[in-house]
């Protein structure tokens, strides 16, 4: 299904190369402050948001943008989606997902230890990363404190921009740019992808506009970081461990010194 | 050592004379970390630790990275991936020696502010204070080079923008720059130098500290005071010292572990923090980023490279007497590289014969604003240059060298110091005397008497 959709995609490719410059530009609009399940030090991914981001990125997104970098065995593993690894099969039977194999010299059908299909446009950037080389919050100033409150506001970024268009539409260079209250500039070239029930969540949940964006923004946020559990868990390991190490060296640090101290003091020390 | 009496190793047991006579590595070892060590140093003396450690950190993560690691231009952000990935523990690995450079240089800045505030750049420490500054220039390089391995965004064009910083010297500046990139631009010859580079500057950074650490063996540490460790005598002596093992050891450890518990706190709930996100889009020599900024321990002097442009009189006179030759691109460069310059010249800018600045009542507020001066420039490094910045980049620039040029050398000439103490026991004693003994982290405070 892939390998075909490129094709058909060629036209919509060479219409959107004219907005290539707006992509390197910085300085993000409006970005909504989100609440998303694993922020705060003991926060965890929502593995059902997971999964229905995994659909919506498979149904919507994966149209013209890829995970190159994201192996599809990885939907299996732990502090992920979750799927289990016969899910991970039927996941790439049913999407028909094509690897180009250079050995056959041809597509071939992937295998979980594939990674996800590239772009399928040239100016839809790949998605593996796009929650970490995004930010929605900086300043004031330039001192970066707002990160320090909010995060850095990648997938808040990501579900803004999703559900920030303004309904506005302009040409230039014969290509059509929306209008979009958080792409830098005001003007994006994708159009905008998500419509009430563009997908049918299997857990019930009401596909919405901002529900399908929040859901896919933390399937980014996993393809980006996802050891994100894992590097918690870490940290708070190595805090607590080195937490009592601390305590210890103090103390021992104290004893050390009493005798000395006592001596600057005048008083003949216990040590002595 | 350090010409400070004290005992020495004496091998006891037949194969520790054997071993002795053939070589004395036991004793050198029992004399490096058995040094008389001034015993009121306070917690500014605990950098140097932290920097060691920091070393063989990076040297070790470093090491697996590269385990992992594909030094060309189509493979190496995606092999940073891998390692983020698939390698066990390779996301921890990363984050640690990627934030571990930030730490690094938090420590370096303050282990020099220390050496500024306290005079340790003074006679007889002059060598240790210009291996220190080398060490510094190294790091530098090093840690320049290393972010342009993954091969993201602000690792090309940060590598394009500081390479043209040779090209901007004037007749050779061109050649010199295609000789460090290995081509016309940045490329994979660039990124294939850069790692051997990246992996060999921290042993010579290595080498050096051990320079650095012998060189102050042997003249003995300096401490808050300023005030010479008495060798008349060994009792003299062992009044003002302790030996560096166990008391500064575990003084120092105990530091460390503090810094560590924030370090690590950064490295799994933030990691991110201190980068850049156009770091984690893959290099592109078609697109340019909006800004440019190198990672923030370069901010100040990446501010003083900016400050001076076209506009500014002193760049405008040079350029009129040089007759075009320096030029404002030139001229920023040798600022840059001149700031650290006359920092490495303290020893001999700095007239005053008192050496701590607890004594200097006019110093600390020069010395004061110097560090508020460091953040500003830090600050305004990262904003961009239009409006009132370049203004601000410009003060700050001309106070750094003022301060270096101007108000040190003045200093030593109309400063009246206030009176220090006789020995370095004395003021130990004039602080814990009045302590209740309890107090041992307030060691910190600048005067002797709380």
């Amino acid at each position: 299904m892939f390998a075909k959709l490129a094709k058909s995609t060629l036209v919509a490719a060479a219409m959107t190369v004219a907005a290539a410059p707006a992509f390197a530009a910085g300085g993000a609009g409006y970005v909504e402050n989100y609440n998303f399940s694993w922020q705060g030090p003991f926060g965890r991914f929502d593995q059902n948001q997971l999964q229905r981001g995994l659909q919506v990125y498979t149904e919507v997104c994966a149209g013209c943008h890829g995970l190159q970098y994201v192996p599809l065995r990885t939907l299996a593993d732990e502090g992920g989606p979750g799927l289990t690894e016969d899910e991970v099969r039927a996941y790439i039977d049913q999407n028909f997902i094509e690897v180009w194999d250079d050995d056959l010299q041809d597509w071939r059908t992937a295998t979980p230890n594939d990674h996800f299909p590239g772009s399928m446009l040239e100016n839809a950037p790949d998605l593996s990363l796009m929650a970490k080389a995004r930010t929605g919050f900086s300043g004031p100033y330039g001192l970066g404190i707002t990160p320090l409150f909010n995060g850095l506001g990648g997938p808040e970024y990501i579900a803004s921009l999703l559900t920030h268009y303004t309904g506005t539409e302009r040409e230039e260079f014969g290509a059509v740019l929306y209008g979009n209250e958080t792409f830098s500039g005001g003007y994006i070239a994708m159009a905008p992808p998500l419509w009430d029930d563009a997908v049918e969540y299997n857990d019930g949940t009401e596909a919405t506009v901002e529900q399908m964006a929040l859901d896919v923004s933390a399937f980014l946020m996993w393809t980006a970081e996802p050891h994100l559990m894992a590097r918690k868990q870490m940290g708070f390991t190595a805090i607590i461990m080195l937490g009592i190490l601390s305590v210890l060296l103090y103390l021992t640090n104290k004893q050390l010194w009493a005798p000395v101290k006592a001596r600057a003091k005048g008083e003949s020390s216990p040590a002595e | 050592m350090s010409g400070i009496p004290h005992d020495h190793y004496e091998p006891k047991a037949n194969w520790e004379k054997g071993l002795a006579k053939r070589l004395p590595i036991v004793g050198l070892i029992y004399d490096t970390i058995m040094i008389p060590t001034p015993k009121n140093l306070n917690w500014m003396w605990i950098w140097g630790i932290v920097l060691t450690f920091c070393l063989v950190m990076q040297i070790i993560t470093g090491v697996i990275l590269v385990m992992h690691y594909t030094p060309h231009v189509d493979m190496a952000f995606a092999s940073v991936e891998h390692i983020m990935r698939n390698v066990n523990g390779g996301w921890a690995i990363r984050y640690i020696h990627q934030n571990g450079a930030s730490l690094f240089f938090v420590a370096v800045y303050l282990h020099i502010f220390r050496g500024l505030y306290y005079g340790s750049y003074k006679a007889p420490r002059e060598i240790t204070w210009i291996i220190g500054m080398l060490i510094y220039v190294l790091m530098m390089g090093t840690a320049f080079m290393g972010y342009v391995l993954p091969w993201g965004q602000m690792s090309f064009w940060g590598a394009t923008v500081i390479t043209g910083l040779f090209g901007a010297i004037p007749f050779i500046g061109e050649g010199i720059q295609t000789w460090l990139l290995g081509g016309p631009a940045v490329d994979n010859a660039t990124l294939n130098r850069f790692l051997s580079l990246h992996y060999l500057l921290p042993f010579v950074i290595l080498g050096m500290v051990v320079l650095h650490i012998w060189a102050f063996h042997t003249t003995g540490n300096n401490n808050p005071t300023g005030v010479e460790v008495r060798r008349t005598s060994k009792k003299e002596a062992e009044a003002d010292t302790l030996p560096f093992w166990p008391y500064f050891v575990i003084k120092d450890l105990f530091a460390l572990a503090v810094i560590l518990v924030a370090f690590f706190a950064i490295v799994g709930f933030m990691p991110n923090y201190l980068g850049h996100p156009d770091n984690y889009i893959e290099a592109n020599p078609m697109v340019t980023p909006a800004h440019i900024v190198p990672e923030w321990y370069f901010l100040p002097f990446y501010a003083v490279l900016r400050a001076f442009d076209s506009e500014v009189w002193i760049v405008i006179f040079f350029n009129f007497i040089s007759g075009g030759i320096i030029d404002a691109a030139f001229f920023g460069v040798v600022a840059m590289f001149g700031a650290i310059v006359v920092m490495a010249l303290a020893p001999w800018l700095d007239t005053s014969s008192v050496r701590s600045g607890r004594y200097r009542p006019m110093f600390k507020w020069w010395f004061w604003l110097f560090i508020v001066n460091f953040f500003v420039l830090m600050w305004v490094g990262a904003r961009p240059a239009e409006g009132i910045y370049p203004y601000i980049a410009l003060i700050g620039s001309a106070y750094w060298f003022a301060y270096f040029l101007v108000i040190l050398p003045l200093l030593g000439v109309i400063e009246k110091p206030l009176p220090q103490p006789a020995t370095i026991e004395e003021d130990f004693n004039a602080h814990y005397g009045k302590d209740d003994g309890t107090g041992g982290s307030s060691a910190a405070a600048p005067t002797p008497a709380e």
